[in-house]
């Protein structure tokens, strides 16, 4: 007898331990594709990544590097699809490689805050106490400067580049995890099924990675993809203000600053690298939506 | 006994879903008449789905059908929201199981009973909170007037539904549907509860649907019981009847309750009979 | 078998102390099925809890085997004693799989042959290999209270703590999650502590029973001397009235 795919996943009765996180998984994605906004949300980010990864191939052969000081601040045309820039750069070129920046940004960004924020969260939720106080008393701390401002001091103490303006928007960005994973916490560490695996002898740390971080790891996720377009708005602007990515990498944000002077004659400048911080940020916060109603456990039956 | 109070005939609710039509109740028909009526049943039974499909409680995309619904002569089938607005609470009402979300977590216990007056039967100000003060007594709280000024989270479980029982009998309806009223509360404390719906319902003459998993309670408050299982009625009879029960469901039911009186070795576990879904 | 002498517990300080449990002392013999029955706020949970070691402010003299057991519990104390929880929605983990659950247990005690105790495990409470690698939503009311007996069970327990098992399920359910653990106690030679607020439930399933209200033990009476109304305080007797259904008053 053969079942398909499709009946396999949605199977009632999994025969491993596999097909039922495979099933579960294959459950939450369904209700992704079911909602438009968070599958565009998901064909945006495919996208990004499609575009970052075959940047090359898409670029047809054009370098987001070379300057042709001669076509400075061409026009869009058969050549230059998107124009060029103040100094004879393929915007087309630059914008498709800065699609790696960005997702090298989110990527680093996200595997920097989200443990970070999870681990201060969790430990001040289930040990309360002295922990909880000092751990919450140094976010809040984190917390009470606007978050640009400490980007921005961060990033001029650390000097200007792409891996330094990453790090000072993860010191500035996980302080909400934290809340949000502390405030879970509470939650979680009250329920029975805690207080089984307590009864089971289980160690605290064993208690806190095995039980409640998978817990706490969905809306963490829901709150990283929607704060996703902030990030790279950050990113951007750091860009902008000189301290991100140098020059000549193809950052957004610097590409938009670049156009800056020139966007009532040459608004392509601007315009295109505008353009697409603009879809992603889109992308990220429509799939954030999406996902927060998968993941919402009102919603499981 | 003259005409029923209510007089259901076949009335069915159906939710559509993704994997075609749940039956939540399936033609049901049944009289009430100024008496104590019990609803019996397990979780999934119906017999939260019949209390709320009487007051059109049904929420979408619900579909409530009945070939006959009468309540005091009139029918309640195709009833408007205003049709509806007018009967709940004056002259049907209806007590849930906790109290705590049935009221206003932020007006004081006294101002509450009263507003019911005043919407429902249009009294004044000064009648309404005597009214509200008489009927916390009726509900025989100890000290009405402090319990007048109180919150609800200020009161204890049996209180709080002594309010609730108070609430919605300031009003003076003719039908009470009351959906497991004493199942969040302390057995002691139950039979109190019970005590004085039995009164008002004698006092009154006030026709009672009392809904509920309990048999024991069941049996011992009410006259006449229907059992329900799958949205069926299964049966009817007698409430001082129901040890000799017909149904091969309620008897197993009853076999299944460990009893304080007939120590049983095991206890009869249930055989479902797709049969009796006929 | 255990031991408790002097137990209260308070919750709370300064002057908002509750005090949920007053200077109980109760001892249960091996393999016997002993009972607590009480009203809510009677401290019936907070005994079994204490007992178990999860209650923090708890000042007593606890003996399991006649070892101390007050303080820090080490891995093999709790190997002694497992508990069941009264809602069998909450105490599975959400987002773990009944084998995964069950795999946890083994896993803190370092038990060898996981994928054949988990299947004796579950073969015991009456599940069949279809359940394994389900997850608590896809399960009944009774099925999780099943997962949650042979979670308890599969570090094999000599004592097992029960708080209200059956309280959330249908009386056809409890029926079978009753006799479910009266087998299993035959079957494991479990000694057992029951706390439920259903007389009918205790009588059904434990020799002795002790009653409690308002933090304190009010009596310890035989199963058989409760079914027959022998009892010496007035409340015991008031809760055996009460329980047996309204009477009507006459007219």
């Amino acid at each position: 007898m053969t079942v398909s795919l499709a009946e396999w996943l949605m199977d009632d009765r999994p025969a491993s331990r596999r097909q039922a996180v495979l099933g579960n998984l294959y459950r939450g994605m369904r209700a992704i594709i079911a909602n438009p906004a968070a599958l565009a949300g998901l064909i945006i980010i495919l996208l990004l990544v499609a575009v970052a990864i075959f940047a090359p191939v898409l670029a047809l052969g054009r370098s987001p590097f070379a300057q042709d000081l001669a076509q400075r601040l061409a026009a869009p045309s058969a050549v230059h699809w998107l124009g060029t820039d103040e100094l004879g750069r393929d915007i087309y070129a630059r914008t498709l490689y800065g699609a790696r920046v960005t997702l090298t940004i989110v990527f680093l960004v996200s595997i920097i805050v989200a443990p970070i924020g999870l681990a201060v969260g969790t430990l001040a939720g289930y040990l309360g106490g002295w922990v909880d106080r000092v751990l919450m008393r140094i976010t809040d701390v984190f917390l009470a400067f606007p978050r640009l401002v400490l980007a921005l001091a961060f990033a001029a103490a650390l000097g200007p580049g792409i891996e330094n303006a990453v790090i000072a928007i993860s010191l500035t960005a996980w302080p909400p995890y934290a809340r949000i994973a502390r405030a879970e916490t509470i939650t979680i560490a009250g329920s029975d099924f805690i207080q089984v695996v307590v009864l089971q002898g289980a160690s605290t740390l064993r208690i806190l990675f095995r039980h409640v971080v998978p817990l706490c790891l969905s809306s963490v996720i829901v709150r990283l993809t929607l704060d996703m377009a902030g990030i790279i708005l950050t990113a951007a602007g750091l860009g902008f203000l000189g301290l991100g990515a140098q020059p000549p990498t193809p950052e957004w944000g610097a590409m938009v600053s670049a156009g800056r002077e020139v966007i009532l004659d040459q608004w392509w400048v601007a315009t295109i690298p505008g353009i697409a911080i603009f879809i992603v940020s889109l992308g990220f916060n429509l799939l954030g939506d999406g996902l927060r109603d998968v993941f919402d456990p009102k919603a499981e039956r | 006994m003259s005409d029923p109070l209510l007089s259901v005939r076949n009335l069915s609710v159906s939710y559509p879903g993704r994997t075609g039509i749940t039956h939540a109740l399936k033609e049901a028909s049944f009289d009430l008449g100024r008496e104590r009526l019990g609803i019996v049943g397990e979780s999934g039974s119906g017999k939260s789905t019949m209390g709320r499909a009487i007051l059109g409680l049904i929420p979408r995309p619900g579909i409530v059908s009945a070939e006959r619904m009468d309540f005091m002569g009139s029918s309640l089938i195709g009833n408007s929201d205003r049709d509806w607005q007018r009967l709940r609470g004056r002259r049907i009402s209806m007590i849930m199981q906790d109290p705590k979300y049935s009221l206003n977590p932020v007006k004081r216990i006294g101002d509450q009973i009263a507003e019911t007056c005043r919407l429902h039967l249009g009294s004044s100000r000064k009648d309404a909170e005597k009214r509200a003060l008489s009927m916390l007594e009726a509900v025989q709280i100890r000290n009405p007037d402090t319990v007048f000024t109180l919150y609800p989270h200020q009161l204890s479980g049996g209180m709080g539904q002594r309010v609730m029982i108070a609430m919605m009998l300031v009003a003076e309806p003719d039908l009470l549907i009351a959906d497991e009223p004493t199942s969040a509360l302390d057995v002691t404390v139950q039979n109190e509860v019970l005590r004085i719906l039995d009164r008002l319902v004698r006092e009154r003459g006030m026709g009672l649907l009392f809904i509920s998993h309990n048999l024991t309670v069941v049996s011992s408050f009410c006259d006449r019981v229907l059992i329900m299982y799958g949205g069926r009625i299964l049966e009817q009879c007698a409430a001082r009847d129901l040890a000799d029960a017909k149904h091969p469901y309620t008897r197993a039911l009853i076999a299944a309750a460990p009893s304080l009186d007939h120590p049983k070795s095991e206890l009869a576990t249930l055989v479902r009979d797709p049969e009796w879904l006929k | 078998m255990i031991d408790i002498a002097d137990l209260s517990v308070t919750f709370g300080s300064g002057n908002r102390v509750v005090h949920a449990v007053r200077g109980v002392s109760l001892s249960v013999e091996e393999g016997e099925s002993f009972g607590i029955v009480g009203e809510s706020g009677s401290g019936k949970s907070t005994v079994l809890k204490a007992i178990a070691g999860l209650v923090p402010n708890s000042n007593t003299h606890l003996t399991v085997q006649g070892r101390p057991a007050s303080g820090k519990r080490t891995k093999a104390d709790r190997r002694l004693m497992q508990f069941v929880f009264q809602d069998p929605y909450a105490s599975l983990h959400p987002r773990q799989t009944v084998d995964e659950a069950l795999r946890e247990p083994l896993a803190i005690h370092g038990l060898d042959d996981p994928e054949n105790r988990i299947a004796q495990a579950l073969s015991e409470v009456g599940l069949g290999v279809e359940h394994r690698f389900r997850y608590p939503h896809q399960l009944s009311g009774g099925q999780r209270q099943r997962v949650a007996i042979a979670r308890a069970l599969i570090l094999r327990p000599p004592v097992l703590l029960l708080d209200e098992p059956t309280s959330a399920l249908d009386v056809s359910v409890q029926a079978e999650i009753l006799n479910l653990i009266s087998r299993l106690k035959q079957a494991n030679r479990l000694t057992i502590i029951l706390v439920s607020h259903d007389l009918g439930v205790v009588a059904h399933l434990c020799n002795r029973i002790a009653i409690m209200q308002f933090g304190k033990l009010v009596e310890v009476v035989s199963a058989a001397d409760l079914r027959s109304g022998n009892v010496t305080s007035d409340y015991t007797r008031a809760l055996i009235e009460a329980s047996r259904g309204f009477v009507r008053a006459v007219d």
